[in-house]
């Protein structure tokens, strides 16, 4: 028997469920970026360091690159493009970022905001050395994190 | 591991002078809506019908040559649309230009390598298939043979007669060489009372690493013969001058766009080779063509900042700390290719004296090529570098001769009365006041303090010290400089490019020439448009990107070498006050008043003395473009402005290798406290400082942005941050596993601070500062050595200065001492 290369795959990503026929050894973030056309979320290394691929997999932080698209059939997928409230309106961390300058070029921001709202949702009231912890895989070029760290703290109660 | 996060509230030392506007003000980023929701578009987001993803083969060895190519296995898998080898590059295209002179003029650069490759990673081969997957494995698939070769890899060793030979049409691995001479350099050194002498600085090989990697989506059309190709290249302009006589095509014919690009800092200057080989498979196999570097390829084959030797170096110094000249001699590493460079063999000398007044200066620069990822420029490029050795000189001729770091600095800045300041070699600093930043820097770094602190580290067994680096960013390059390395180069000057228009239901559209990777363009674009135009910036569209279709580029444009908000914002300038003066013109018409009678304000044309008496813009935009009729013939107004902004320059002299080399210089002065185990090495930033004159801001917590970026990548080069090659030319740290950059839990406690200093040069009197100077490696170094020095006085010597070094340092200090003597009389 042949071995199997491709196979059918259900996920549900911000709230809509795709099926689609993916090759086994798709990574998940491709699968996001290419197959879905979901295209904020990144790819800036090939080693799983840099975070710009990070999305919440069933209510865990995951690097997207980390995974193989098959790892996801049946999961329920978060990225960047589901955060915003649909009323027109940015979601409390993206209007905090914006407030604090928190981005310059703005390629790691989607993983980072993705990183933070993992990091509140678990932890509403996080401090400082918690939200350097939790931003710690997720690695910017542009502004050295203080604006960052400035940004997640506004939100954390 | 850091006790506070926030900067402090930007010290204000000088109020500037009240202005009407949104200028000076942080009105909300215009990029950020799209960027924090995932709708950014990036070249790798752009997709086309029959897209073939491009995977490049890459060379093993660092030196050898190719004996055979073979790739018939991989063109006959299915789903690969075909390849491209060096052959076929050699056969379609030309070397590209070259800016040197002989020898480096005589080196061949393809956009693949022609028989022989020169260093790991460089494209041998490219294979295209219909996936990134199986183009990564049909790549695996093609068969290259080598013949290896000696490879050459310490710059030391590259003129060695026994030591291989890069480029054999060049005849040795020297690509430049230049002797840079001003003042009385040996009536300095008689006249000093000592001379200290500094065998050996090493400015380690780094670069700044933007998140996203090089690439480009390409499409030909047949029809026209006209490439479109989507790139994060920030310089295109560049891009184009080489692309388009390599391809022996006109440059209308390369059309350039970007919209959003993820960091830049220099290193997606020089992509040139890889667009081109695009092309080429683009037009080959009748498809558009993805490439998309992975993070390795760009560690390993993409713009590493150049690494700079400073040999016998001698300072000539009076009694009371008087600094007089110095000569040293410069070895420049430019990697295996010359793609920007030997340009960064004249760009040091934007800022050759540092911030000190200094007059007889001698350097002998030398740049050879090495079996190494090619050098380009990397935020700071070539200044830094300079500026480090300066700050390095300051430092140890200051512990050597036990003068206090602060006051040699303080006696030897050129001082605000001085401004502008001529220096030897012909540039002119516009303004400034660099003991005033020190000053600021010493009070937010608790300078007062300090004893007290260096009591309690030394009672918790720790090593305490205080560092200060202090930076020029030189902004707005004379081309003409290029000259000085090549006389025959027909370039000088420099411009930008902005297009301002009001259209027909009264949107103001801006149109820029520039390639911003986070500098917020569209943000102070917007400002500078709507105070001239009497609106929000809110009404201001920025186009986002660059466009060559636009028309709203020169020859310059593009996004590097800190200067934006002189030539950018000088066009936008220009541009939104021809448009403010047409429509002036076109309501002195319809209101029948003198143009000198009327106003822009809040959204209206407006007679000043009767409020009443107003056109809205939107009126003034319908009447134009669609509601003419009636106008008078000989009315002149289009409504839609093209400014080029073109510096004020002269050709420097070639002969005397004098001139004004740039237009503004902003500086920076940082102060960096850290505390050392003397045990092992280990070391932290406990605190930072970050002082910066950019002259005017127009939008303040922007330019805060880049001071904090710039010191980020100072500090991880100053830390961790190094391209590190063995015997053989492998890399060992080609990946962020290896190239260990600053996370959020590295960042040190840090203050801003800053003073404005205005430019009399600038429309706006604003001065470019992106790039920062990479004051945070002089100040590192210098606190480092502050804090060995009760272990037996060790000599910092390298720009990078990873806890293993400081252990060396701390295990045996005499090694590093005998780099440095002092002669006195």
């Amino acid at each position: 028997m042949e071995p199997q290369t491709s196979q059918t795959i259900t996920v549900t990503v911000n709230g809509e469920t795709y099926e689609r026929e993916v090759e086994a050894r798709r990574l998940l973030i491709h699968f996001i970026r290419d197959d879905l056309d979901l295209t904020g979320s990144h790819v800036g290394c090939d080693t799983g360091n840099c975070g710009a691929c990070s999305v919440i997999y069933n209510g865990q932080l995951v690097k997207s690159c980390m995974l193989l698209a098959v790892q996801a059939d049946g999961a329920r997928i978060e990225t960047v493009e589901g955060l915003a409230p649909e009323d027109g309106k940015l979601h409390a961390l993206q209007q905090s970022f914006s407030d604090h300058h928190a981005l310059q070029c703005g390629y790691c921001t989607p993983g980072m905001l993705m990183s933070a709202k993992a990091l509140l949702d678990a932890n509403p009231s996080a401090s400082e050395e918690e939200i350097r912890k939790g931003l710690q895989g997720n690695i910017c070029r542009c502004t050295g994190y203080w604006n960052i760290i400035d940004a997640v703290k506004a939100v954390a109660r | 591991m850091t006790e506070t996060l926030s900067p402090a509230q930007p010290l204000v030392v000088e109020e500037g002078e009240e202005q009407r506007g949104f200028a000076g003000t942080n009105v909300p980023r215009k990029e950020d809506k799209r960027l924090v929701q995932g709708q950014g578009v990036y070249f790798d987001d752009v997709k086309r019908h029959g897209m073939g993803y491009a995977h490049f083969v890459r060379s093993p060895y660092a030196h050898a040559n190719i004996t055979s190519i073979d790739v018939s296995k991989a063109e006959a898998l299915e789903g690969v649309y075909g390849t491209l080898i060096g052959e076929e590059v050699a056969a379609l295209t030309d070397p590209f230009f070259q800016l040197a002179t002989p020898p480096g003029a005589h080196i061949k650069d393809y956009a693949l390598a022609v028989g022989k490759v020169r260093h790991v990673g460089e494209p041998v081969a490219i294979v295209v298939a219909a996936t990134r997957e199986l183009a990564r494995d049909a790549a695996d698939l093609v068969e290259v043979d080598y013949e290896p070769l000696g490879a050459v890899t310490d710059a030391r060793r590259a003129l060695d007669p026994e030591t291989p030979v890069l480029h054999e049409e060049a005849g040795s691995n020297l690509s430049w060489e230049g002797v840079y001479e001003w003042g009385d350099v040996e009536g300095a050194f008689a006249e000093a009372d000592h001379v200290v002498k500094i065998s050996e600085l090493h400015f380690d090989r780094f670069n700044s690493t933007p998140l996203e990697c090089d690439g480009a989506v390409v499409e030909y059309n047949r029809g026209t013969g006209q490439w479109t190709i989507h790139t994060n290249n920030q310089f295109p302009g560049f891009a184009a001058i080489m692309m388009g006589p390599a391809m022996r095509t006109g440059l209308d014919k390369l059309r350039f766009v970007t919209q959003d690009i993820g960091g830049g800092f220099g290193n997606k200057i020089t992509s040139h080779p890889q667009l081109v080989a695009c092309c080429l498979l683009a037009r080959k196999l009748h498809r558009p063509i993805n490439w998309t570097e992975w993070r390795t390829e760009f560690h390993l084959t993409m713009s590493h900042g150049n690494e700079r030797w400073f040999l016998d170096t001698e300072v000539a110094v009076k009694a009371d700390g008087t600094l007089l000249g110095f000569r040293t001699k410069a070895l420049d590493d430019a990697g295996a290719f010359l793609r920007y460079e030997p340009l960064g063999g004249v760009i040091w000398a934007q800022v050759t004296p540092g911030c000190y007044r200094w007059r007889n200066v001698r350097l002998d620069f030398t740049q050879v090529v090495t079996n190494k990822a090619p050098c380009s420029p990397n935020r700071g490029y070539s200044r830094m570098q300079h500026l480090w050795f300066t700050e390095r000189m300051i430092d140890i001729v200051a512990h050597e001769l036990g003068l206090d770091p602060v006051e040699v600095r303080k006696k030897n800045y050129v001082k605000a009365e001085e401004m502008p300041y001529t220096t030897p070699n012909g540039c002119v600093y516009d303004s400034g006041d660099y003991a005033r930043m020190l000053d600021v820097a010493l009070e937010l770094i608790g300078y007062e303090g300090l004893a007290e602190r260096r009591a309690d580290a030394e009672s918790r067994g720790k090593l305490f010290g205080f560092g200060i680096g202090s930076t020029l960013d030189s902004g707005t390059n004379n081309f003409g400089q290029s000259r000085l390395i090549n006389p025959e180069l027909q370039f000088s000057g420099n411009n930008e490019v902005a297009t301002v228009k009001l259209d027909i239901f009264g949107e103001i559209v801006v149109t820029l020439g520039t390639t911003p990777q986070g500098q917020s363009h569209e943000t102070t674009a917007a400002i500078v448009v709507a105070d001239i135009l009497g609106v929000t910036p809110d009404d201001v569209n920025v186009r986002a990107g660059h466009d060559t279709y636009w028309n709203s580029h020169a020859g310059f444009s593009g996004t590097y070498a800190s200067q934006f908000a002189v030539t950018g914002l000088g066009a936008v300038k220009g541009a939104a006050e021809k448009l403010a003066g047409e429509i002036k013109k076109l309501g002195s018409v319809i209101l029948g008043c003198p143009e000198s009678e009327l106003e822009l304000a809040d959204g209206f044309v407006r007679m000043k003395a009767n409020a009443e008496a107003a056109l809205p813009l939107m009126a003034c935009g319908a009447i134009i473009n669609a509601n003419n009729a009636g106008l008078p013939e000989d009315l002149d107004v289009t409504l839609n402005a093209r400014y080029v902004y073109r510096p004020p320059f002269e050709l420097p002299d070639v002969e005397r290798k004098y001139g004004n080399l740039t237009l503004t210089y902003a500086a920076q002065v940082h102060a960096a406290l850290v505390e050392v185990d003397p045990e092992t090495g280990v070391y932290e930033i406990v605190q930072y400082a970050a002082i910066d004159d950019c002259g005017k801001r127009i939008h303040p917590q922007i330019v805060e942005g880049q001071v904090m970026g710039a010191t980020a990548h100072a500090l991880g080069a100053a830390t961790h941050e190094t391209f590190t090659y063995d015997a053989e030319g492998n890399l060992l740290t080609p990946n962020f596993y290896d190239y260990h950059v600053p996370h959020a839990m590295d960042m040190p406690p840090l203050k801003t601070g800053y003073i404005e200093s205005p430019s009399p040069f600038t429309a706006l009197g604003t001065k470019g500062m992106g790039e920062g100077g990479g004051a945070g490696i002089h100040a590192v170094c210098a606190a480092l050595q502050d804090a060995l020095a009760p272990r037996g006085r060790p000599v910092v010597y390298d720009s990078c200065n990873p806890y293993h070094r400081v252990w060396e340092l701390l295990q045996d200090p005499e090694a590093s001492r005998r780099r440095v003597e002092v002669i006195s009389k």
